[in-house]
């Protein structure tokens, strides 16, 4: 009941935000920011829950942002339509990928991922509907419900997508999908043995992360006002999305949270004071820490930290 | 259209790429292929190579045999990140598949920013006699920092063979991977070998860097399509071969050089990766694997 | 300069904390920052520095004689690494962190291409920085390019017209397929349907591509009378290098046309005797008349020395300045900062400039355009000096800057002397 109420407050906290006058640039970069912590808690059902290391985190965004450009531009698909549209292809997406590589174990699945990323990048660059190398300029529709800035309405919605997309991962994370999941991560032959319908399981969470995912990066193309296969594919994606969860703890939806606020802000800041290498290089030296040093991550450090302290 | 006879060039211009595919690869085949160790910070390595290469060129030495100097370096920076890997993750065991691949995958990008942080996104080449003229023969025309590629893929693979089946440490490293416990009742240290034989890896590597310079200009940000070369190569190949890796790189210049001739160079980046996905749908353990 | 983290953390700290604030609020005398995004590093690189260099220049002489308005003028140029992707973050940053009052659009249609929308949408004007054809879809009234160009007419007739001269009848066109040499070869495509040749290869690459001698290989196979190349620097050097090692046949009359990059010094230094017999544009070579610009390349190679960056200065530098120039009379006139008035204003002028008179058309491009295609003649290797001679890049359209005639067949210029 808590969980509800804290969710509830934050929808009307963010909406409430969005309404009020402070600096556009605060909205731009946290859209950023909440896209991650969508992204980091898709990536950890598959990564955190059931081991799967998947290195084709663009792919699935990408799917999201094309796809609602294909919308936008045949149809003027409003937002909603648009992150349906981007969802559901990505899904589609992940159970295609799921099918092909499941069978795969380690370090073949997470190679596969990203064999999965340059193809499509290659069949999107040819592409010219969309733009194909050269991008897409996109012109905002001017209707912008009640807010001052398409990019605060923008906002608003990804704040709605982030706390959705915790409230499903706690859901996996707390049912029988979760418990199996578990089972996988830990031994996937025992599981197999137990009688966990392990294939159906890993399908099952590759969809939702992949439709997750493609929410993500649905509404990317209305941000920008502009896509292009390069920056979309983007492998920092992939980086990103692995890191936050791991410094934040992978065992518990919490965890990507806490990774995607405090990785995300750090990089939000990094990019406005110094540049935007260094944000990647922040990313990397984090991760390689807390792979290293914390494995937990934040919540396993604070585990740690409050059982010390009986 | 396509005459036979520009086709026939193509498939020729791919065996030169191939090889030097190979060459690039070999690293990957000794340390995921024998080892095991998930290695995606392979290309990075290559990269960093390839500018380790640029700078001791710029000193007025020639590329090929800056990347012999280098070898030494790499060796040892191999065996210490070996090292490293061991006792922070195989050790410990469980959940190290996670944690080595975020591992690896994190040092692939701090070497790949540092590598922009220090020469910026520029392109970099290197100059030498046997690059920017070609050798003719009748109508077709082979650059000669092609040929030098394939010349020195063919000893790499050639000397590595060699010292993999007749010397002890180099069957020691191919039985690691097998069994190591036999190895051990042998009477030689697993983790001594290994640390060896990824100390060869990356000193390869360092090689392969600087034929990768002399074959185009190299940036900061080429890692990420070498991870689907290598990979492809060492999945077709079959884990722990190194003839196999040649002949698997050498189908692999052969499709993307005809493919570029036929399609062209818009769908060059999906050959590696789309021959990477088909091999491990249909045939994961390679084409000569164990 | 750009600002220290220390300044940037302060503005960002205390813009966060602020409500957007219209610019006419703002203090008498508080400094006027005019925003700016400019590829430094990257395909761009070579030629972004040297335009940075003559826009600092025109910053330091208009605040020598008291600034604009009495409001002494703060340059902020971030590096956007020849990257469009990197463009649309930094001009929010620009508009809502560092509060710009005009802005200047980065060097190059690639970077421009993706802040088109933006702009457009907050209703702001923009300069142009030597773009091709960016506003053609977008159709921005507040946009003004500095180029020297309008639409592909002139720059494909130019090279189209030579090449009719020497007899050629079938055509080789590839290029990137990034927005520029896009925009430039769709408009060559549309011309040579018109003059009814035959096009005997017709390819685009992805920008990122660095290997040519397939390229080269099945141009070669083709046997083109004339070769039509679209692409950015990093490209141009290595399809030089790829026709050198591979050649392209006796029976090429005319090779170029929209390679940039080899109007870089960096570029034309290193590539030497490559270059010979390639017939491609520019804005400016020596030889071409154009008032008080001897002087400012007088002024600009002391200050380019001293910084390390072209020093000849020839391709970007001046209209870097003429963009200066431009809002320096625009403002004056006006007596605002405001980007409608300044945006009417720059529609109806024709400004004096030291590239000449500058007038734009209704898409804010050059309603006179005025580039010429030079062929490259007697370079040697590493030698910068010798390009400040005429002579070297030889004028051969249009008439009125005609300085000599073209050499054909391409292996026959590549020799001459």
């Amino acid at each position: 009941m808590k969980f509800w109420i804290i969710c509830l407050a934050l929808v009307l906290g963010s909406l409430g935000l969005s309404l009020s006058g402070i600096n556009e640039y605060v909205f731009f970069a946290g859209f950023v920011i909440l896209q991650f912590v969508v992204l980091a808690t898709a990536w950890n059902i598959l990564g955190g829950y059931a081991g799967y290391v998947n290195f084709g985190v663009p792919a699935f965004v990408a799917v999201g942002g094309y796809t609602a450009v294909v919308l936008f531009k045949s149809i003027q698909a409003p937002i909603l339509v648009q992150i349906l549209g981007g969802g559901i292809l990505a899904g589609v997406l992940g159970l295609a990928v799921g099918l092909l590589t499941l069978k795969l174990r380690g370090i073949f699945f997470s190679i596969a991922t990203v064999a999965v990323v340059f193809i499509l990048e290659t069949v999107v660059m040819n592409w010219r509907y969309v733009g194909g190398a050269t991008g897409l300029q996109l012109t905002r529709p001017a209707d912008l419900a009640f807010f001052d800035s398409y990019t605060r309405m923008l906002f608003f919605v990804m704040a709605v997508l982030a706390i959705g997309s915790v409230i499903i991962a706690r859901y996996i994370q707390n049912s029988f999908l979760g418990r199996g999941l578990r089972a996988v991560r830990d031994s996937e032959e025992a599981a197999e043995c137990s009688g966990v319908p392990t294939l159906r399981i890993k399908l099952i969470a590759c969809v939702v992360s992949g439709a997750l995912m493609g929410v993500a990066g649905a509404p990317m193309p209305m941000y920008l006002s502009y896509i292009e296969p390069t920056a979309t594919f983007n492998l920092s994606y992939s980086i990103s999305a692995l890191a936050m969860p791991i410094i934040g703890g992978t065992s518990h939806w919490m965890g990507p949270v806490i990774g995607a606020l405090l990785l995300g802000t750090l990089q939000q800041i990094v990019t406005v004071t110094v540049s935007n290498e260094l944000n990647v290089l922040v990313v990397g030296l984090l991760l390689v820490f807390f792979v290293v040093a914390a494995p937990d991550g934040v919540l396993g450090l604070v585990k740690k930290w409050k059982q010390s302290s009986k | 259209m396509f005459s036979l006879e520009l086709l026939f060039e193509a498939a020729l211009f791919g065996v030169l790429l191939g090889c030097f595919y190979a060459a690039v690869s070999l690293g990957l085949s000794v340390a995921f292929g024998l080892l095991d160790v998930p290695y995606v910070a392979h290309p990075a390595l290559l990269v960093m190579g390839s500018y380790a290469t640029y700078l001791i060129s710029s000193l007025g030495i020639d590329p090929l045999l800056s990347g012999l100097l280098l070898m030494p370096i790499f060796f040892l920076l191999g065996m210490g990140l070996y090292r490293f890997y061991y006792e922070t993750f195989e050790k410990r065991g469980s959940d190290a598949g996670v944690r080595g691949l975020g591992f690896f995958f994190g040092i692939a990008f701090i070497i790949e920013v540092a590598l922009i942080l220090v020469f910026g996104v520029d392109q970099r080449t290197v100059r030498a006699g046997y690059i920017g003229s070609s050798l003719e023969i009748g109508d077709y025309r082979f650059p000669y920092r092609m040929l030098m590629a394939f010349a020195v893929a063919l000893l790499l693979t050639l000397v590595l063979t060699i010292y993999f089946s007749k010397t002890f440490n180099g069957r020691a490293i191919k039985a690691v991977g097998q069994d190591e416990s036999a190895l051990r009742l042998m009477g030689a240290n697993p983790v001594k070998i290994k640390q060896l034989a990824f100390g060869i890896a990356t000193a390869v590597n360092a090689l392969a860097g600087a034929l990768l310079i002399i074959v185009g200009p190299v940036e900061p940000a080429m890692d990420r399509i070498y991870i689907g070369r290598t990979f492809c190569v060492v999945v077709l190949a079959g884990l722990g071969s190194m003839s196999g890796t040649l002949v698997a790189g050498l189908i692999l210049g052969v499709v993307e050089s005809v493919v570029l001739m036929t399609l062209g160079a818009s769908w060059a980046p999906a050959v590696s990766f789309g021959l990477l996905l088909v091999m491990l749908g249909l045939r994961p353990q390679g084409l000569f694997g164990r | 300069m750009n600002k220290t983290r220390r300044q940037m953390l302060g503005a960002a700290g205390v813009a966060i904390f602020s409500a957007n604030v219209p610019s006419t609020a703002l203090a008498q005398g508080a400094p006027l920052k005019i925003g700016m995004s400019m590829p430094q590093t990257g395909a761009l690189g070579a030629g972004g520095q040297a335009a940075l260099l003559a826009l600092r220049m025109w910053v330091d002489d208009v605040n020598a004689k008291g600034g604009l308005l009495g409001r002494k003028v703060e340059l902020i140029a971030y590096d956007d690494q020849s990257n469009g992707a990197n463009t649309p973050g930094i001009y929010t940053k620009l508009l809502d962190v560092d509060k710009a009052e005009l802005l200047i659009a980065p060097y190059g249609t690639n970077p421009t291409a993706p802040i088109m929308p933006l702009v457009k949408e907050r209703g702001l004007m923009l300069m142009g920085n030597f773009s091709f054809q960016v506003n053609a879809k977008v159709q921005h009234d507040m946009w003004f390019n500095n180029a020297p160009w309008n639409d592909a007419r002139g720059w494909s007739e130019g090279f189209l017209e030579l090449g009719k001269m020497a007899g050629a009848k079938s055509i080789a066109i590839f290029a990137a397929d990034a927005e520029f040499s896009q925009n430039l070869a769709n408009g060559a495509r549309e011309i040579v349907k018109k003059t009814g040749w035959n096009v005997v290869y017709d390819q685009n690459y992805p920008p990122n591509n660095t290997d040519f001698s397939s390229i080269i290989r099945a141009v070669r196979a083709a046997r083109p009378e004339a070769v039509f190349v679209a692409c950015y620097p990093n490209e141009a050097v290595a399809v030089m290098r790829s026709v050198n090692e591979i050649g392209l046949g006796s029976q090429v009359q005319i090779f170029g046309g929209g390679m940039v990059g080899l109007q870089f010094t960096p570029i034309m230094q290193s590539l030497g005797s490559l270059l010979n017999g390639v017939v491609n544009f520019n804005s400016y070579v020596p030889g071409m008349k154009f008032p008080g610009i001897d002087d400012f390349f007088k002024r600009y190679s002391v200050r380019a020395a001293a910084a390390k960056v072209d020093p000849l200065g020839y391709y970007l530098p001046p209209f870097n300045y003429a963009t200066g120039q431009m809002i320096e009379q625009a403002v004056n006139a006006t007596k605002s900062f405001d980007h409608k008035k300044l945006a009417e204003y720059m529609r109806k002028t024709e400004f004096q400039t030291i590239v000449g008179p500058i007038g734009f058309d209704k898409f804010g491009e050059r309603a006179k355009p005025r580039m010429v295609q030079a062929q490259f003649r007697n370079i040697q290797d590493n030698n910068v000096d010798q390009f400040k001679n005429t002579g070297k890049q030889v004028v051969l359209w249009p008439d009125i800057d005609k300085q000599g005639d073209f050499i054909f067949p391409f292996d026959k210029a590549r020799k001459a002397t």
